[in-house]
């Protein structure tokens, strides 16, 4: 079976020659707020979304957050709209602190350097590939090129549904924020596309994790060890 | 029954979402609802903050201005009320030296402007219109209004009540606007006048207003007491 090598060494411990992932605190606490975060504004945005439709479909009630439909239409003749946007503009505060703050700690303590690059469009090809195939290794401790991208990707997408979500939030006083978008609708498909990258992302995340459960406990408690596993996953 | 089983499917297939994490009905506790309205608040204060009194907001070429402008509110357009020329008067109140009502006939010989501005709904959709008014500030100049204080507030023919910060209410944009597309308003568009507010959400926009007083309390709002934020900037 192919073995598939990755960009950099795995970090293994040279005594017991175990794969060891670690995750500090700081870097903990900031991933868990801002899953917090992009789920409560995925559930209230759809909400939002489904005021006033961009597409021709609306995101199914049960998947979105801003309290009973019925109730709220009898109480205040409102589609829990209020609430749904008073989840996100609390949410979005959530999100931009813990954004900064990662984006900021990754820079100072130099782990985006260390463990996200190098990475090219060759390296993402070749990891790409073997994965697809189901021969790329998971080396706990350890990114490859795809995951690389992906990480790069998402933290890019954020940085998106900020821009774009300050530019809906307030187009005049941030005008002419919007016209980097094609202007205000275009700023709201801008948003939508982004949160649907989250989505995939998202998606695609816990899949792995599914299938990697030792990085779900490095994520939380600090520090998971596996043992090398042999030839293609 | 047909809205029992609704949430009996809608609970079950909630499970499974996602957005579970953050619940589907915890929005329905007193306490979230609490803690959603203290936060804004905050965005209150955050957006009061940024507002620069000054800043105009982008205006737009004529042919973009919608003619059939939509009509937007929680009742149908066939009940707005009718305010007759004849009988209507703008009631004054609060902190306003000369709070003799006003007639519509007086309310023309104000000097008016006409600006081609957006209309953003809370909702998400967005309109460009034609708007021509007085500029609500020369208005509060002209009844004596104490500027000083720090809200206006709007009270209007449908049971409808608003209330904008001192600082948008003097910005230059800010109007009691007459026309809509070169038109008298019509009935369903606020009749005799709305405030168009070009640096605020449409629902900050009032229509077929009766009174406007001044005042240092924090006006109430339809939609802010139902949720909804109450500076709502934009």
């Amino acid at each position: 079976m192919t073995k598939v090598s990755t960009a950099s060494a795995p970090e293994v411990s040279a005594a017991s020659d175990l794969e060891v992932q670690t995750h500090p605190i700081a870097a903990r606490i900031t991933h868990w707020l801002m899953a917090l975060a992009i789920l409560t504004l995925i559930g209230s945005g759809w909400r939002i979304y489904n005021a006033s439709p961009i597409f021709d479909f609306r995101f199914p009630e049960a998947f979105t957050l801003g309290g009973d439909v019925e109730d709220s239409l009898a109480l205040h003749n409102d589609p829990g709209v209020a609430s749904a946007i008073a989840w996100h503009f609390a949410a979005m505060w959530l999100l931009a602190l813990s954004y900064l703050g990662f984006v900021l700690w990754n820079t100072i303590t130099g782990h985006f350097w260390r463990d996200f690059l190098p990475v090219g469009p060759v390296s993402f090809w070749r990891d790409f590939t073997a994965a697809a195939r189901f021969k790329l290794d998971h080396r706990l401790g350890e990114y490859n090129a795809v995951q690389r991208v992906f990480y790069w990707g998402v933290l890019g997408a954020v940085a998106m549904m900020l821009l774009s979500g300050i530019a809906i939030w307030k187009p005049v006083q941030t005008y002419p924020l919007e016209t980097l978008f094609g202007g205000f609708q275009g700023a709201r498909i801008v948003h939508f596309v982004f949160m649907s990258a989250i989505a995939l992302f998202i998606v695609i995340h816990v899949a792995l994790v599914i299938l990697v459960p030792k990085t779900f406990v490095a994520m939380t408690l600090g520090r998971a060890t596996a043992k090398p596993h042999k030839g293609g996953g | 029954m047909e809205l029992e089983r609704r949430r009996l499917v809608g609970g079950s297939l909630s499970i499974g979402a996602l957005t579970m994490l953050t619940g589907c009905d915890i929005s329905d506790h007193d306490s979230v609802q609490r803690a959603l309205a203290l936060v804004s608040r905050f965005n209150d204060r955050v957006q009061a903050a940024i507002f620069r009194p000054n800043r105009l907001a982008p205006t737009f070429p004529e042919a973009d201005a919608v003619k059939d402008f939509r009509y937007n509110a929680w009742y149908g357009p066939d009940t707005a009320p009718r305010q007759s020329a004849a009988d209507y008067r703008l009631m004054l109140a609060g902190q306003i030296a000369d709070k003799r009502p006003w007639t519509v006939e007086k309310l023309y010989t104000l000097p008016q402007v006409t600006q081609i501005t957006r209309h953003v709904c809370v909702e998400g959709w967005s309109m460009i219109g034609k708007w021509s008014g007085a500029p609500l500030s020369e208005f509060l100049k002209r009844i004596g209004a104490d500027t000083t204080a720090k809200y206006v507030g709007f009270e209007c023919a449908d049971g409808y009540y608003e209330g904008i910060d001192m600082a948008t209410a003097l910005h230059p944009q800010t109007l009691m606007a007459f026309k809509l597309s070169d038109d008298i308003l019509p009935t369903r568009h606020g009749y005799p006048f709305k405030i168009r507010i070009p640096t605020k959400l449409g629902f900050k926009n009032p229509k077929f207003v009766t009174t406007i007083y001044v005042t240092n309390q924090q006006p109430k709002g339809f939609w802010p007491d139902r949720g909804y934020n109450w500076f709502s900037g934009i």
